[in-house]
This record gives C-alpha cells, structure tokens and sequence, in this order.
C-alpha cells in the first residue's frame, strides 16, 4: 500500500466521522464546524483523485462560502432548540430509508471489494495541468450550460434578496 | 492505486448519512446541512470515476453542481430567514402551512 493510497483511505474515514458528527450534535452551530472540516476531507481526497481546481473550489466555495452563509444565518436567527426531542415524528420512515440504503452499500461493497476492477489513473495530468484542462473542455464543449448555470446563480440571487427582503415595498 | 470502487463506496456511506440527516433531524439547519453533504458526495462519486475514466467530463459536471449548491444554499437560507420571520421557530414540524 503506497503512501497516497492510505492517505486516501485516512482522509476518507476521517470525512465519514465528521459526516455522523454534523448529522448528530445537538447544536446548530458545532454541526456547521464539523462541516467545515468534512469539506476539507473531502478537497484532500479530491487532490489524491487529480482534481486539483476542484479541491481549491471546495475549500473556497464550500468551506468558506457556503458553510460562512450558514453559520451567518444561525446567528442571525439566534433560535437554538432547547428541547431534549431533536428526531422528528417520521423517524420510522426515516429509519426505513436508511435500511434500503444501508442494503445498498453492502451490495456495493460485496460486489467490488472480491473483484476491484477499474482502479483510478496513476496520473492523468495533461500539459498544462488541471485547471488548463478543465478551463479549455468548460469553455468550448460546455460553454452554453456554463452560460446557463450563471443565469441559475443570477436567479437564485434576486430570489434570496427578495425572500430575506423585511417587507416589499408596494 | 485506489479502487475505483472504494471511491464509490465512500460516496454511498456519505450519501446515506446526508439522507438519514435531511430526514430524521428538527433543526432546519442540520436539514440543509445534510443536503450539502449528500451533493458533495456526488462529486466525490463523479470525480473518482473522470480520473478512473481518464477524461475530465466528470470534473466539469461536478463545477456545475456546485454552483447549484452554491444557489441552493444561498435560497435555503433566505426561506429558513423568512419562515422565522413569521414562525419564531427553527423547527421543522411547526413548519406545517401547506400540509393537507
């Protein structure tokens, strides 16, 4: 086992912990702390996958931007639950979902782990590096979905301000 | 190197934890939380198979997921301020206007 490969397998344990942290604390805010830290696993095992601007994107996007609006909203709403119940009533349904889900990754698991097929490319790093690569395949072949996802970003952005919005103006 | 299927199998666990979070938890925080985690495990999934693959298809369509993440988020929490603006309460059962 070389070094990247238990390095992949550390980070990776390490986001799934930090993944059942964010989904059982009690308190809003330390969820938002542990998901920093999953996003920051989570642009560690993107390196080791060679996606280098992905994992730039991650730690710039999610873990500063996303993760800072949430917590900016936890305290602005400042509405931590003092109550000891935190499931709600369909935690049976719940439950059931994550059993179907729970068969899933053992059907995966058995499936792959006797016969491993299709292992990740050594190295797949074009002239140029990766974001080179990625920035020339995103503005030529994809370049009307990128349009459509900047208008995606300018709708969300009127929608936000006109939902947070104190009352309109008629 | 790392099994693809490895890979893929961290992107389940990760996505089922996201799924049994959205759905079993009060706090509407922690709910679009774990709707965070269960995109981030598609990329995780789309990433591991464009470097498998060996072409970069799969990064690309892993940006464009997170820019709706991005606009998901930004509008998720607008909502989360306006339903508190008229409920006083971050719990998500009390948010039961439009059940029948």
């Amino acid at each position: 086992m070389s070094w990247i490969q238990l390095f992949f397998y550390v980070f990776a344990v390490l986001a799934v912990i930090m993944a059942l942290m964010v989904v059982t604390r009690r308190r809003a805010v330390h969820s938002a702390i542990f998901l920093i830290l999953t996003f920051l696993c989570f642009a560690a095992t993107y390196v080791i996958m060679d996606a280098e601007l992905l994992a730039a994107i991650q730690v710039l996007v999610y873990a500063g931007g996303v993760v800072g609006l949430i917590i900016f909203v936890i305290m602005l709403v400042g509405a931590e639950e003092r109550e000891v119940k935190q499931a709600h009533g369909q935690w049976l349904i719940a439950a059931f979902v994550a059993l179907l889900l729970v068969v899933e990754v053992a059907f995966v698991v058995v499936g792959t782990l006797w016969n491993p097929t299709g292992a990740l490319a050594s190295k797949m790093v074009p002239a140029g590096g990766n974001t080179e690569a990625l920035g020339v395949v995103l503005y030529t072949t994809y370049l009307f979905p990128f349009e459509v996802a900047s208008i995606l970003l300018l709708a969300a952005m009127i929608g936000a301000i006109v939902l947070a919005k104190h009352k309109l103006e008629r | 190197m790392i099994p693809l299927g490895h890979v893929i199998i961290f992107s389940l666990i990760i996505f089922a934890i996201g799924v049994v979070g959205a759905l079993s938890r009060r706090n509407v925080f922690i709910v679009l939380m774990s709707i965070e985690l269960m995109l981030n495990s598609v990329n995780i999934a789309l990433i591991g198979i464009s470097s498998a693959v060996g072409n970069l298809v799969g990064q690309v369509l892993a940006i464009f997921i997170i820019t709706v993440a991005a606009g998901e988020a930004a509008v998720g929490m607008a909502i989360v301020v306006a339903l508190y603006r008229n409920r006083f309460t971050v719990n998500v059962d009390s948010f039961n206007l439009m059940k029948w």
